[in-house]
């Protein structure tokens, strides 16, 4: 699914590899711990070489695989608050909440 | 001992004469109180209901529920190019004209006319009653009478509102005042990258603005999004806003800001030195041009926020970073409201610079989450009545605000409706 500088990443790419932030925040409430952590150690060391990689395209004309690139990085960012924040999944304290986001830019 | 200058007369709230006791919720707590409200409020001020770059092009409509007005609008940009908002009702049956599948849900399209679902009654985009099936028999039926009923409606700096009174007491421009006008030249139009998020919230729509028009809650309740590094000190600190204004029903806080480029990489997550974003925004700010004259009234710099609470429920919150959001706050009942928080920005023209934003955004939703479950939290033990009288500080001067403003539009309607014995 991934450009091929990034195969170390293609175990992370079906399960994160996702379009829309609801997926993205689905995922993240019904992923263990462990399983984000894993993700967040083996994409925050190559994300800055996975940044350059996009930038090689334009933002509305990018490659499936690239595309599939910036996705994974948008998990990133999902993960980064359970895992650099909260220690679990969800925003502590926020049983009751919901926020959805309606619409959102692509690509 | 403040850090920042105080007005005069020791505090802002002092300043602005607002008196120091301890106040009253009951506003937020009272069914009969959010029927006035209904009335005096909703029914009276002008209401943003979206912006004019969600209509597009000629026939593009987007319908907006208000249930605190128990109605429906639709607004369109018309055949010349204009921006109208009719009641969103056929003239036939009062069906409603424009919705899909569920009646509530909101929607949005292009079309060259509305055609109602029911007897399929057609009208143009300036609301003129053009098609009635079966149209001869009827009786001393003259379409122009029957065209979609307007409702006042208004743009300022790309912004729609309306207002459904009879005869707004004040024009727009008028109502919003000089210190929100003078926004005006902020570059709104260019920033149409846009966010949109909502949540049903188990509180008073007044409970969700006091906690977004103060920032005393932030170390606190927001400690743990920031390494101990940051959270510690800025907790033992305390938080205090240079600038706070208050002009008629409307208020300003403004903030200081930090340069998150120059902290240590103990005092920022990894997250975001990796993105070159984070809560204020992107760390590579795009040229917006010169500020307007009414941003950043204390000259900070670097500059946090200002956030313009525009009476009744409408917020829009500018970013020193070069970016702006709004929140709106519907009321459903009472103790409900249905929460809208958007977020704009300049379009991202590489992937570097939508990660960025990726990062705004959700750490936005990280945010709002902390602050919407704290309300329903708030709203139930309030609704106790077991405690009734609560205090203030000075940085929370304008949720005192607030409060005094929907007290005093409510006993005005209070006042005129006895007057005409209704």
């Amino acid at each position: 699914m991934l450009p091929e500088d990034f195969s170390d990443l293609e175990p992370f790419a079906s399960k994160w590899c996702l379009a829309t932030e609801r997926e993205r925040y689905a995922e993240r409430l019904a992923t263990p711990m462990a399983d984000m952590q894993a993700l967040y150690d083996a994409i925050l060391p190559r994300a800055e070489d996975a940044i350059a990689y996009c930038d090689k395209f334009p933002l509305d004309d990018m490659p499936e695989d690239a595309t599939n690139l910036l996705h994974l990085l948008y998990s990133m960012v999902m993960v980064s608050f359970p895992v650099e924040c909260w220690g679990q999944a969800r925003v502590p304290d926020t049983g009751a909440a919901y926020l959805d986001l309606v619409s959102e830019p692509g690509p | 001992m403040s850090r920042v200058p105080k007005p005069p007369e020791g505090s802002w709230t002092q300043h602005y004469d607002l008196g120091t006791a301890p106040i009253s919720y009951e506003d937020s707590i009272s069914a009969e109180f959010h029927q006035l409200e209904s009335e005096a409020i909703f029914k009276r001020a002008w209401l943003n209901v979206g912006r004019v770059e969600q209509l597009p092009r000629n026939g593009s409509y987007f319908t907006k529920e208000l249930a605190v007005a128990k109605t429906s609008v639709v607004v369109v940009r018309d055949q010349s190019g204009g921006v109208r908002a009719f009641y969103n009702m056929c003239r036939h049956r009062g069906n409603k004209l424009v919705w899909n599948d569920f009646p509530g849900e909101e929607t949005n399209g292009v079309c060259r006319q509305f055609v109602c679902k029911y007897h399929g009654w057609r009208y143009d985009l300036d609301g003129a009653l053009k098609f009635v099936q079966q149209e001869e028999e009827f009786f001393d039926l003259d379409k122009a009478d029957f065209g979609l009923v307007p409702v006042h409606c208004d743009t300022w700096e790309g912004f729609i509102f309306v207002n459904l009174a009879k005869e707004p007491a004040q024009p727009l421009r008028e109502f919003l005042g000089p210190m929100v006008t003078a926004l005006e030249g902020y570059r709104f139009g260019e920033l149409t990258e846009r966010w949109f998020y909502r949540g049903p919230v188990a509180s008073n729509w007044k409970l969700y603005m006091d906690a977004f028009q103060e920032f005393y809650h932030a170390p606190v309740l927001h400690a743990r999004q920031t390494p101990a590094e940051w959270s510690a000190p800025a907790q033992k600190a305390g938080f205090e806003a240079p600038y706070y204004r208050i002009e008629g029903p409307h208020r300003v806080v403004s903030t200081s800001g930090i340069r998150p480029w120059e902290l240590s990489e103990a005092q920022r997550k990894p997250i975001e030195a990796v993105t070159r974003s984070g809560l204020f925004g992107p760390w590579d700010a795009p040229d917006l041009g010169e500020m307007p004259a009414g941003l950043n009234p204390s000259r900070a710099d670097p500059w946090g926020l200002d956030s313009f609470q525009i009476w009744p429920n409408f917020v829009i919150l500018i970013w020193g970073q070069g970016w702006y959001l709004t929140y709106h706050y519907w009321p459903t009942s009472y103790n409900t409201h249905m929460f809208e928080g958007t977020l704009y920005f300049v379009p991202a023209k590489t992937a570097r610079e939508r990660l960025a934003h990726e990062l705004a955004a959700v750490t936005f939703k990280e945010y709002g989450l902390q602050d919407a479950n704290t309300l329903e939290a708030t709203q139930t033990m309030l609704e106790s009545r077991a405690i009734t009288h609560f205090p203030l500080m000075d940085q929370e001067v304008l949720c005192r605000h607030l409060h005094k403003v929907a007290g005093e539009w409510v006993d005005e309607y209070r006042a005129e409706s006895a007057g005409v014995g209704i």
